[in-house]
Formats: structure tokens, C-alpha cells, sequence
């Protein structure tokens, strides 16, 4: 009883908060509410005994991928009158097709043919004998291994696209380079400069 | 107890949010990314939901490689704003039509 209370309040606190993020006039309240949502699903990966996931939801999203949403999000001057100019034009559009897509939805899940009586908690034995993490590594590292390096190298894609994207050399800054300097010879930096020798004045 | 459809409704709550973000902050296209966001935030509940109640580890692995996807996804969308905002000064959606025929 408890844990369907706490549900419904890690539930409410979800959807106001998802709300939150599409209705925001700012963009910075936007990706707060945005973190908000994160904290309260992890919350709720949590009660479904989804442990690594949640902590991973919280240190990736939060820790990282919000942070980079607020570093832009800050960065970019956003003429935030412009922006919201067609917001009241597509609110009954938005939540029209909104409201259907949730009723199909539920019509799905709530259908005759459906029933999830048979999913009990009781059923899966097997996720509650070890720990989760140690479950998960079993396999991703097993079956899933091909599938992980992939991952790997679609992080790497993204650090590589992310920095080629936004260098770029400025003209005018003073930087080293490097090839240059090794390249160097004595006739780049010394001259030889004849003259007659100083008359020493002693008196 | 917590039911297997408490979780599906939630998620088709959320998608719908999500969804109905798009549709509303269609300028705005940091607040775009967000709502794409929410979407794969409720894919991922759903997989979750199912881990859970069926009993099988396979769907946690897929949300862990959806949220790998959705994090390369993100920083590859923030860096492709902030070039344009370099270039054209703005990220309104409507001003973007320089491919216009």
C-alpha cells in the first residue's frame, strides 16, 4: 500500500514536472524541470528494482547531459519573446493530438485481449536472487558484447562530431606551433653583425 | 502492490507530453531537444516496466544502450545549435529556410 502511494506521488511529481518543460516561458526553468524529471524517474527505476540504471540516470542525464543543456541553453542569447510566438497558435493542435494519442494508448493497455493479471511480481524469481548490477554485467558483457563496443564507438562519434563541430580558429590569437619551432634553424634566429670594437674610456 | 499498467500509463502520459512539446515550442529548438527527450525517457519506462514484470535482465541492457544513443543524440544536437547560432545568430526553427528552393 505504501509503495503505490509513493508511486503516485513519484508519478504526480513526473508528470508536473514533464509539464513543466514544455510549458516553461524560459528555456533555463525549462531544463531545471527537465533535471526534476530525470530525479523522480530514477526514483521510480529504483522501485523497479532497475538499480544501475537509476544511478546511471542520475549521474549520466543529471550529472552530465543536463549540465550541457544549461552550458547552451546559457550560452545562446534566446529572444525569448520570439520564441513563443506560435505557442497559443498549436496549443489546442498539440493538445488535441496529445490527448488522442494517451486515449489509444490506454485503449491499448486497458483492452479485453490484454491481461496483465499474469505479470505478477511474484513471477520473476530469477531478478531478485542476485543484484541487479551483477545481472546486468552477466550479459552485457557475454551476449551483448558486440552490441557495447558498438556503443563505445558511438560515444566516440559524438565526442569527435561534438569538438569538430564548434572549433573553430579564430584570426589573431597568438598560439605555438609546434612543427615550426622543431623546424627551426640557426640562420631563422641568429645574425651576425660586424662592427669595430668599443674604445675603452678610462680616465 | 504496483501493477504493470500503472507503469504503461505513466509512460503514455509522458509520451504524450512529449509529444505535445514538439508541437507547441515548434521555434524553439533547445526546448525541441528536451521533449525528445521526454520521449526516450518514456520508451525507456516502458522497457523498464517490462524488465521488471516478465522477469528479464534483456530489457534493462536495451534501456542502457538507448540511453548511451540518446546521450551521444544530445551532445551532437547542442553542438550542430550552437554552430548555427555562430552563424546565423538565431535558433528559431522558422528562420532556418536557407535550403528553401
Amino acid at each position: 500500500m505504501i509503495e503505490k502511494v509513493i508511486f503516485y506521488v513519484f508519478a504526480g511529481i513526473l508528470l508536473a514536472a514533464a509539464l513543466l518543460v514544455i510549458t516553461a516561458r524560459n528555456p533555463v526553468h525549462s531544463a531545471l524541470s527537465l533535471v526534476l524529471v530525470f530525479f523522480t524517474s530514477a526514483a521510480l527505476w529504483l522501485m523497479a528494482e532497475a538499480e544501475f540504471l537509476g544511478i546511471a540516470l542520475v549521474l549520466v542525464y543529471v550529472g552530465a547531459v543536463m549540465v550541457l543543456f544549461l552550458f547552451v541553453v546559457m550560452m545562446l542569447d534566446i529572444n525569448i519573446a520570439v520564441m513563443r510566438e506560435g505557442f497559443s497558435r498549436y496549443l489546442p493542435l498539440g493538445a488535441l493530438v496529445a490527448v488522442v494519442m494517451v486515449l489509444q494508448m490506454l485503449l491499448v493497455i486497458g483492452a479485453a485481449g490484454v491481461d496483465f493479471s499474469g505479470f505478477a511480481e511474484a513471477t520473476n524469481p530469477a531478478l531478485s536472487e542476485t543484484n541487479n548490477i551483477r545481472m546486468l554485467g552477466n550479459v552485457l558483457y557475454t551476449v551483448y558484447v558486440y552490441p557495447f563496443e558498438l556503443a563505445a564507438m558511438v560515444l566516440l562519434l559524438a565526442i569527435i562530431a561534438a569538438i569538430m563541430l564548434t572549433l573553430r580558429r579564430r584570426g589573431g590569437t597568438r598560439h605555438q606551433d609546434i612543427n615550426k619551432q622543431v623546424r627551426t634553424t640557426k640562420a631563422d634566429r641568429l645574425r651576425m653583425v660586424r662592427m669595430a670594437s668599443e674604445q675603452k674610456n678610462e680616465q | 502492490m504496483i501493477e504493470l499498467s500503472d507503469y504503461l500509463v505513466l509512460s503514455a502520459l509522458l509520451f504524450s507530453i512529449g509529444m505535445a512539446g514538439i508541437f507547441l515550442n515548434r521555434k524553439n529548438a533547445i526546448v525541441l531537444l528536451m521533449s525528445i527527450e521526454l520521449i526516450l525517457l518514456a520508451v525507456n519506462f516502458n522497457f523498464i516496466a517490462f524488465s521488471h514484470f516478465l522477469g528479464d535482465i534483456h530489457g534493462q541492457v536495451f534501456v542502457f544502450f538507448i540511453l548511451t544513443v540518446a546521450a551521444a543524440e544530445s551532445a551532437i544536437g547542442l553542438a550542430i545549435l550552437v554552430v548555427l547560432f555562430r552563424n546565423r545568430g538565431t535558433i528559431n526553427v522558422g528562420d532556418l529556410d536557407a535550403m528553401r528552393g
